[in-house]
């Protein structure tokens, strides 16, 4: 859209004349993922996952709207509801399986989008804002899980409102009067139930909004590509269709096979089996644990065991948790280095490769494991590295390190031959 | 600035935790942990397969028919069905005239109101009905059981880690307790010793007790251990009846989705075909 040698949307129709005059729908297509969005020609399977994720979140609202229709919201029956639709409604356990198990490969998407942007400078400028706004759809995200896996009211559904709600609880003063806002009540029960369906039902919505935020603010500057290296003619470029909507297509395909493998071959996989327990106020699970997308937090979290001076470890616990990720707002201002790809950083690829890859993997085990030795150990020295890697590491490193040159061009890049030759 | 802080808080954060780290590691040095007398002698579920796992799994409609036997004779009077109906037990092959007799000589009545005078009362079950609770709610459950409540087992094999090879190592797991067990871990009165059930002490009696407790119409022999499998299969198909028509679908999905991921391949491919030619050159 921005740029000089972008293909300007020309109708070819009468009625497509007649529709650009009055609403350029066509021309907006064209212009976003059509042949009017120059993309660079070397981007690599790492920037499929952006619309994956997108492809996945239409699934839950698909699937989503259509278990609203036959899910109640109401303590009393919520539970049993669910196993109506398992075993009742026609083809209701495939619509379920697929939103329980799309809500983890939209995770899996989400991550992956997350890491390749953190590997080649996707945050950097002139894309700050893309980030920004990806950070708070990843926020919108986790709140939309959080609720949803509380609906089917099983053990975990209800102790894990319980813990999460009572996270709230640490901050002092006004912690009591939030969590008991959020659950609208002492404990978590029907008012927590409707409040949780209500917003689980908006936020995706939100979500896709912000999305199109995203992707307009992405429009402006153009996509990042492995090199890092802007784009610096036509020759760099591809036209988004047919060349990424290929791309995209074939791989939507393969990443269907696998989660429909997952949801008809192993649906429960990675859920628990507490869950499929009903609710009982009375009766703790022996170990609370959030599902797999929230581990790494919950590690965080769990990590501080002692108290500092007058703050006692759980409000630490949640300081830093919210802290962990908050900080991806500051990353942009925290990793000066001018050179994007981490290709091109010697130090910070080592650094990302086995400083925070391994942190975030330890973390993820940890989290889900009880809270037990070598485990609290383990994530207190992972935490500690999660931390210093994005606020001490990154700002020195970008000040120490010397990059290696960079490619002329992504045409140089990819063929060999300066841009001016390259036909 | 941002940096500033940043680094600041960075050190904080990581800071505590090497705090933190330093103090368990030396509590963990001079004062190990000890297992939990739970961790040591608790077993993980035997290893048993059934008809129904696996990608190509299918119910043996024999077997379910025998656990169903095995629920009606053996665990019917104390745990219930509540999720599955009489009309269900139509997919284990028995015909509407059996659902029906089954439905209306089931050991309990469903809880019904005279029609007369509006009072309480109960009435022979239809297909219709889902299965009866065996106790009214669980003050009574607690009451008649030595205060331990019967779990519903409708979705038991889906409910508890390792699934139906657990119920069946519980079932066929009762043992004497170890001579080494402390005497805090020994059961109480009215608990029995199960090295399967996760604080070893189940308020269970054994349920299974001897070969030929039921007799087998399809001539089986009624091993304890038979018996316990042929119920375990029962529960996975009560948890999931629709496991068999899952993986079905799944196979057809997947087929669908090989060959359009393959074609989509194909075409991108063509489509990208001169642009890789280009860097082709550059490689060779």
């Amino acid at each position: 859209m921005s740029f000089p040698w972008a293909q300007q949307y020309k109708p070819t129709t009468e009625f497509g004349q007649w529709m650009d005059e009055k609403l350029p729908i066509g021309r907006l297509i064209y212009n976003s993922v059509g042949a009017g969005y120059p993309t660079p020609r070397n981007l690599n399977y790492m920037w499929n996952f952006g619309s994956l994720a997108g492809f996945f979140l239409v699934v839950q609202i698909v699937t989503g709207i259509i278990l609203a229709m036959h899910y109640a919201a109401n303590a009393a029956i919520a539970f049993d509801s669910v196993e109506h639709i398992m075993r009742d409604v026609n083809s209701g356990w495939m619509i379920r399986y697929a939103h329980a198990n799309g809500a983890s490969f939209f995770f899996i998407a989400i991550y992956l989008h997350i890491g390749r942007g953190l590997y080649y400078g996707s945050y950097k400028a002139p894309r700050e804002m893309i980030w920004l706004l990806g950070v708070v759809i990843y926020l919108l995200a986790m709140a939309t899980a959080f609720m949803g896996y509380v609906l089917p009211w099983g053990q975990m559904s209800f102790w894990g409102a319980k813990v999460i709600t009572g996270l709230f609880e640490a901050i002092p003063l006004v912690g009591k009067p939030i969590q008991e806002l959020l659950l609208g009540g002492f404990a978590p029960d029907n008012a927590a139930l409707n409040r949780f369906f209500s917003l689980h039902y908006l936020l995706p919505f939100v979500m896709a909004g912000v999305i199109i935020l995203h992707i307009w603010s992405l429009h402006i500057p153009g996509s990042n590509n492995p090199t890092g290296v802007n784009v610096k003619g036509p020759q760099d470029t591809v036209p988004f269709h047919p060349f990424y909507t290929a791309k995209d297509g074939w791989f939507l395909g393969l990443a269907l096979i696998f989660f429909t493998g997952m949801m008809f071959f192993m649906p429960n996989a990675l859920g628990h089996a507490d869950n499929y327990i009903p609710a009982n106020p009375l009766s703790t699970p022996a170990h609370i644990v959030p599902e797999w997308y929230f581990w790494p937090w919950y590690a965080i979290l769990r990590a501080f065991t002692f108290d500092f001076l007058f703050v006692p470890a759980k409000l630490l616990g949640v300081l830093a948790m919210f802290s962990a990720i908050l900080v991806w707002f500051f990353l942009p201002w925290l990793d000066k280095s001018p050179v994007r790809s981490g290709d091109y950083r010697p130090r910070f690829k080592k650094f990302f490769w086995f400083g925070l890859i391994p942190c975030i993997v330890i973390l993820g085990i940890c989290g889900g494991a009880p809270a037990e030795e070598p485990y609290v150990m383990l994530s207190q020295l992972a935490s500690a590295y999660y931390f210093a890697h994005f606020l001490i590491i990154l700002p020195l490193l970008s000040r120490i390190e010397k990059p290696e040159p960079l490619p002329n061009s992504i045409t140089e890049a990819v063929t060999g031959k300066p841009l001016e030759q390259a036909s | 600035m941002v940096r500033f802080f940043g680094i600041l808080i960075g050190l904080f954060f990581a800071g505590m935790l090497i705090y933190s780290f330093g103090r368990g590691a030396v509590e963990y040095v001079s004062n190990p942990p000890v297992k939990a007398v739970e961790y040591q002698f608790h077993e993980k579920p035997k290893d048993v397969s059934f008809a129904s796992d696996g990608p190509f799994g299918k119910f043996d409609n024999q077997q379910l028919q025998r656990g169903f036997q095995v629920y009606k004779e053996v665990c019917a009077a104390c745990h219930g069905l509540r999720l599955v109906a009489f009309r269900n037990l139509a997919e284990l092959g028995y015909n509407e005239d059996e659902v029906k007799a089954i439905a209306a000589n089931w050991i309990i009545e469903t809880p019904s109101v005279n029609p007369d005078t509006g009072e309480a009362s109960t009435r022979p079950s239809v297909p219709a009905d889902k299965f009866p609770k065996p106790f009214a709610n669980d003050v009574a459950a607690a009451a008649a059981n030595n205060n331990a409540i019967p779990p519903d087992l409708s979705l038991i094999t889906k409910a508890r880690n390792g699934g139906a090879p657990y119920v069946y190592s519980l079932l066929t797991g009762y043992s004497d307790p170890p001579s080494e067990l402390p005497e805090a871990n020994r059961p109480g009165a009215g608990l029995h010793y199960n090295p399967y059930f996760a604080n070893l002490n189940i308020a269970m009696a054994p349920p299974i007790t001897g070969d030929d407790q039921v007799t087998y119409s399809d001539g089986t022999k009624a091993t304890v251990s038979q018996m316990s499998q042929d119920v375990s299969a029962f529960l996975i198909w009560t948890a999931e009846p629709s496991l068999v028509k899952q993986k079905q679908t799944g196979w057809a999905v997947i087929a669908f989705l090989l060959i359009a991921t393959i074609l989509a391949f194909l075409s991108y491919k063509t489509i990208w075909a001169d642009v890789k030619a280009e860097k082709k050159k550059k490689d060779a």
